[in-house]
């Protein structure tokens, strides 16, 4: 649905030159949720905005729904652009303007009759649960109804693409959960596909097929969502995933020379990571059966993602030596991620 | 009436000059309001498509305006007036009379107006302009939809303070010869050292500012939510 080919983006200020998207390419399909990360700064807002061409790459080609919109002019770029729906970080609706009206703005650019817009409004509040608001101004509004608002403009005209950028990063998050929810079943319902630009790990992680994780204007990394939480493999990849669950307090604990994290000589403090697929097995207790390796459980995470289970466990592993090593030999065999903390 | 002709007793024999400078200081006021309302808007709106960050960047028409701004407005009226009467030979035919003082009044008012719609604009939040754009609007539509219909409150305010200032100066233009209410004070009022002929003349300005401030009260409360 969404191909980007060598997408860069440089800003000239002066004599100095900003490189906020560097050699991206990225090919997102019809119907995925694809989310995009990173840290602020890392490019991600200016690579959506390359999608829509807000922002002209200054190299590169995108092209949505098979039409390259870097090679057309303005008046057939904006033709596109009802095809690319986006909602903002600070929603971006027109004060002056009711729930109504703004929902109806972009209806200006459509070739609907009167009445078939007023039906579409009307079915656009029902989807987004604001029937009983559609009289109210912004102001009146929470920013979670202010979001559903901004979907439902963004949606009036029946794009084929939904761009959120920052969507949820104003909303607590209760209310994130909620427009995850309605993202999802925009997704579901009515097959658009959607990128979605965050730095919250558990904006990916709860609705995400696929993400990219972004960092000083290059895609680092990519893939489904699940491989990239069980094995990520950039340092900013494991920085994020360590935002979304808990086992980072190790770290501290460790800093903190908590009696738990004190080592015996030989010794080994490991961190397994183990998906859906090999979660099930009695892992411990047979390293104990088989090698003699006792693994003594410090510190313990379970996620859920995409309704599939990733765990993390702390552990220290004692025992003899030679032991020690085909117990992790074993571990490494069973495609779970080890990770040394501590040795 | 006779109670009136007790106050100011100059009422009575000056009363259809005063109307007369009534209707001219209204005249001078609308034509010079309305055609300095359409000219600053257009620049005020020129200013901020045009400079760097706008959505139709022409950073060399930006500065050209953003300067003779500058100069126009730091040239006091009086001056800028007498400096105008050749224009306004030109363009009116006349460098006197109320016709004679719209060229300046205009040129008086319109960088004024413009400067406060810039600044009107300049607050209508980026993310409406950008988001408009993305729905597939072209800029004259952005300029229409956003920038003018969300400034409506904005521009009613700083409209009612660009007819205040005008006012102000028409009453200026009397002292060239314009007429209106200004120009009756200095005649009657000072020239003839007749008070009451003054306190009637601010009385009769107050009242014209309320109204208009009345009615651009009633728009912002009408437009703002």
């Amino acid at each position: 649905m969404i191909q980007l080919k060598h997408v860069s983006k440089t800003f000239q200020s002066g004599a100095s030159s900003v490189h906020a998207v560097q050699d991206v390419s990225l090919d997102i399909k019809e119907g995925e949720i694809f989310g995009i990360i990173g840290f602020s700064g890392a490019g991600k807002s200016t690579l959506v905005r390359c999608i829509n061409l807000l922002e002209k790459p200054t190299q590169g080609t995108v092209t949505v729904d098979g039409v390259e919109l870097t090679g057309l002019d303005e008046k057939k770029l904006r033709q596109m652009r009802l095809k690319i729906g986006m909602i903002f970080q600070h929603f971006n609706l027109l004060r002056s303007r009711t729930v109504y009206q703004n929902i109806a703005f972009p209806l200006k650019k459509s070739n609907l009759s009167q009445e078939q817009k007023n039906q579409k409004i009307l079915s656009l509040l029902e989807l987004v649960g604001l029937s009983d608001k559609k009289d109210a101004y912004p102001s009146q509004l929470s920013g979670g109804q202010k979001q559903r608002v901004a979907i439902a403009r963004a949606l009036a005209n029946d794009p084929k693409v939904l761009l959120c950028d920052e969507a949820t990063s104003a909303l607590d998050p209760q209310t994130t959960k909620s427009i995850l929810a309605l993202l999802k079943k925009v997704n579901e319902e009515l097959g658009i596909t959607i990128v979605i630009i965050t730095h919250e790990m558990a904006v990916v992680k709860d609705i995400c097929d696929r993400v990219a994780i972004m960092e000083l204007g290059h895609v680092v990394e990519e893939g489904t969502t699940e491989d990239v939480f069980v094995h990520p493999q950039k340092p900013v990849t494991k920085d994020f995933i360590s935002t979304a669950g808990n086992v980072d307090k190790i770290y501290e604990l460790i800093a903190e020379k908590n009696p738990l994290t004190i080592l015996q000589p030989g010794e080994k403090m490991v961190m397994l990571t183990y998906s859906a697929n090999n979660a099930g097995e009695p892992l411990i207790s047979y390293l104990s059966e088989a090698f003699d390796v006792k693994a003594n459980i410090i510190y313990g995470n379970i996620d859920i993602l995409k309704g599939k289970t990733i765990g993390k466990l702390v552990v220290t592993l004692s025992g003899e030596k030679a032991n020690m090593e085909k117990a992790i030999a074993y571990i490494r065999e069973r495609q779970v991620d080890m990770e040394v903390i501590q040795e | 009436m006779s109670f009136l002709y007790q106050i100011a007793p100059n009422l009575e024999p000056l009363g259809a000059e005063l109307v007369k400078c009534i209707g001219q200081t209204l005249q001078m006021l609308f034509v010079s309001g309305i055609i300095s309302f359409i000219l600053g808007l257009l620049l005020g709106v020129v200013l901020i498509v045009t400079k760097k960050d706008g959505i139709m960047r022409q950073v060399a028409v930006y500065n050209f305006f953003d300067k003779a701004i500058d100069v126009i407005r730091s040239i006091p009226f009086i001056i800028l007036m007498i400096l105008l009467i050749p224009v306004s030979r030109a363009i009116m035919g006349t460098g006197t009379g109320v016709p004679g003082a719209y060229i300046a009044l205009i040129a008086g008012t319109v960088p004024f107006f413009a400067r406060q719609i810039e600044s009107v604009l300049s607050d209508v939040d980026y993310g409406l302009v950008e988001a408009s754009a993305a729905m597939g609007f072209s800029p004259i539509e952005i300029i229409f939809s956003v920038y003018l219909k969300e400034s409506i409150p904005g521009i009613t305010r700083v409209t009612m303070i660009t007819m205040v200032s005008l006012i102000g100066i028409t009453a200026m233009a009397g002292a060239i010869g314009a007429g209106g209410l200004g120009d009756f004070a200095i005649r009657y009022g000072h020239q003839m050292g007749y008070r009451d002929m003054i306190w009637v003349t601010v009385i009769i300005i107050l009242v014209i500012i309320s109204i208009i401030q009345g009615i651009g009260n009633l728009i912002i409360r009408r437009t703002t939510h």
